[in-house]
């Protein structure tokens, strides 16, 4: 188990390099550079340019920007960002913790209500509650989430919810006491929360009560009830336990795309997190932040992969890695 | 064809003996059965009709502006004139506040709906024609889902939009799935060092966050190309960025079918090794693709209307269903002209009718639910 954590710990090296130099490539084709548009003003002389081209190795070849790029990754330094001048870990930095606190909150609201209604669902198969709820999962899960924030602004702001619209906090946030923050702060979280929890929420809701369906036919199940054990007991300490196995994977994937996977509902809600923070920086050819997310994206995508294998085999006897 | 109409005929003795039911006639009986799917079918179909035949069900062209009739509201249709039934008819509309674009019906003047009558020109196959299905005489305007911001009649910018919008999800399925046939179909059967190799490569295009991959792809393309040229190379992207999850589940079915006997006999009777991928290893893999393909086609659609609604995507004046949702992301005009959202509608609508085709299709195809 250990030396299969190791070897993908080490399988990551090569991996990041393929990813980097992808995403470097990427780049590279874009016409111009991160300066040309700088070039375009009418204030920076020919000297400026050729002062910050060189700063920036911009004058030097492709493969020797990209060495350069690559080595100083390794000691934590991602590069400079043109738009915000300000080194990429820092400008990420700002933003990831605004991205993980949307997408996390999202995540456990998900969970939270996502398997008590599975399992009432499996429970009460072809009941009219479970009817409406699957039918409600089945459009949680084709609503895009994009439109799904689209008709929660639209009917925020015409029906008078009062709620924010946008952002983070609001301006006079830094004068609040702590509560008046966390008040505020939950308030603008309650839109972008439910657009992103509700398309989670659906899938895991379907996968829990078709696992819990399959477990409820297993002969131990059967057998339990034989046995004489209540109803309850068989169905929480036996079949639930069980039905909850599987999406332990599904878990690692969202933990995967914790940090990519709400960019569209960032951009959609204007929440300042990362997905809109990539948007600037791939509109503005700011390549060192394009690179600096592309890679802390993949990271998180494969570290998120590895914890659902640790996880699962950790949780099922079945499962042994070499 | 006798065989065909013995089945027709005598269902009892195809019941009986089985053998005569192909496993696809079994597969459309199942189907059949499934009346979610079978919705999500026809819909689906009817939606594929009306953007093929956009230049004949729109009443305008993608490309008519009206500058005068800025975010015109959806048109009302009567079919009473002074408590009278008569032909479907609408009036004409009026600008009373042309800053916050309000218009009122204009009762005086009344313009009936006609249908098959001429209207802008177009060109489908080759065949110059301007028939369309209805419309009203000029200068009547009939907007049933509204106009924008360039007075552009959004059900016809839907029709077209259509065409991109829908056959995206296709053509970039068509693509990631050749590949992904192809490289798992070779990694699956050579093995060893080869397969290490391509798996490797795939995991690290697997690895990027795919929304991020997009962006990156997109902003690279050139901004001055004609708007076809744009469409194909977005179709090329995202058929580039889906092709590796499918490519490693080929070839892990492709692992195991390669050590069955018809695959032995095949080698032993000397068949070439593309020939063997090709004929004898991939059709074994055809239910699980074509369930894949369906289901994967609502997150083609998806991809396209997310990058085209943030503005990376297809590009105006030409529409596509995420683009022409973009007005909306402005909360004042998603506010006051709501009707800017149908788009997403049809988008929803779209994705969900292939979630229902596709699990239907899966218990169709499936070997494994056919006990249950």
């Amino acid at each position: 188990m250990y030396r299969y954590i190791i070897r993908r710990f080490i399988y990551l090296i090569p991996m990041l390099l393929g990813i980097s130099s992808l995403s470097f490539f990427i780049m590279q084709l874009a016409p111009g550079d991160a300066l040309t548009q700088m070039a375009l003003s009418p204030d920076v002389t020919e000297e400026i340019m050729e002062a910050m081209r060189a700063r920036f190795w911009l004058d030097q070849p492709p493969h020797m920007q990209y060495i350069r790029w690559i080595t100083q990754l390794f000691r934590g330094d991602m590069g400079h960002s043109f738009l915000w001048h300000a080194p990429v870990t820092w400008v990420i930095k700002q933003r990831v913790f605004n991205s993980l606190l949307l997408t996390v909150v999202s995540l456990i609201v998900a969970w939270a209500l996502a398997i008590p209604i599975g399992i009432h669902s499996a429970v009460h198969q072809y009941s009219w509650s479970d009817k409406l709820l699957t039918f409600f999962a089945f459009i949680g899960v084709s609503i895009p989430n994009w439109f799904l924030g689209l008709l929660l602004l639209y009917l925020n702001l015409t029906r008078g919810w009062g709620l924010p619209i946008g952002g983070m906090t609001s301006i006079d946030f830094d004068q609040f006491t702590f509560w008046e923050k966390v008040v505020d702060l939950a308030r603008h979280m309650i839109l972008p929360t439910i657009v992103l929890s509700t398309g989670t929420l659906a899938s895991l809701m379907r996968y829990m009560r078709s696992n819990l369906l399959d477990v409820l036919r297993q002969d131990y199940v059967t057998t339990a009830r034989a046995k004489g054990l209540a109803e309850r007991v068989v169905i929480y300490k036996h079949a639930v336990r069980n039905a909850i196995n599987p999406l332990i994977t599904i878990f690692g994937f969202q933990l995967g795309g914790i940090l990519g996977g709400a960019s569209l509902t960032e951009i959609v809600m204007n929440w300042p997190g990362i997905g809109s923070l990539m948007l600037n920086a791939v509109q503005g050819q700011d390549y060192y932040l394009v690179m600096g997310n592309l890679v802390i994206g993949a990271v998180m995508l494969i570290l998120g992969n590895l914890t659902a294998d640790i996880l699962l085999a950790a949780s099922d006897p079945r499962i042994r890695y070499e | 064809m006798t065989l065909l109409n013995k089945t027709k005929d005598q269902p009892e003795f195809a019941d009986n003996g089985g053998a005569l039911r192909s496993p696809w006639k079994m597969a459309w009986k199942k189907l059949r059965r499934h009346k979610l799917a079978l919705a999500g079918m026809w819909v689906l179909i009817l939606l594929h009709i009306f953007a093929i035949f956009a230049d004949f069900f729109a009443p305008y062209s993608e490309l008519t502006t009206d500058r005068r009739r800025t975010y015109h509201p959806p048109t009302r249709v009567h079919i009473f004139h002074e408590g009278k039934l008569v032909r479907p008819f609408v009036y004409a509309y009026k600008r009373v506040d042309s800053l916050r674009n309000i218009y009122e019906e204009d009762t005086s003047t009344m313009y009936p709906i006609y249908f098959f009558v001429r209207g802008d020109k177009y060109n489908i196959l080759g065949v110059e024609s301007d028939l369309r299905l209805f419309g009203v005489e000029e200068p009547g305007k009939l907007y049933l889902f509204g106009a924008d911001r360039y007075g552009r009649d959004i059900f016809s910018r839907l029709a077209y939009g259509g065409r991109r919008s829908l056959f995206i999800g296709i053509i970039g399925l068509i693509i990631s799935l050749s590949i992904g046939l192809i490289y798992g179909g070779v990694s699956g059967y050579f093995g060893g060092w080869v397969d290490n190799i391509m798996m490797r490569i795939a995991e690290i295009i697997i690895s990027i966050p795919s929304f991020y991959l997009l962006l990156a792809l997109s902003a690279v393309l050139p901004t001055n190309i004609p708007s076809d040229q744009r469409f194909m190379l977005i179709v090329a992207i995202l058929g580039f960025i889906n092709w590796a999850g499918l490519a490693r589940v080929i070839r892990g079915m492709v692992l195991s079918i390669a050590k069955t006997e018809f695959v032995a006999g095949a080698e032993a009777i000397g068949a070439s090794q593309p020939r063997i991928i090709i004929r004898h290893i991939l059709p074994n893999t055809m239910s699980y693709v074509i369930v894949h393909a369906t289901l994967s086609i609502p997150g083609f659609i998806l991809s396209e209307s997310g990058l085209s609604l943030i503005g990376v995507g297809i590009q105006h004046p030409v529409a596509s269903w995420g683009n022409m949702l973009s007005e909306a992301l402005n909360l004042s005009s998603l506010t006051r002209y709501p009707w800017l959202l149908v788009p997403g509608f049809f988008i929803f609508i779209t994705v969900l009718s292939y979630s229902f085709f596709g699990d239907g299709l899966r218990d169709a195809l499936d070997p494994k639910s056919r006990t249950t």
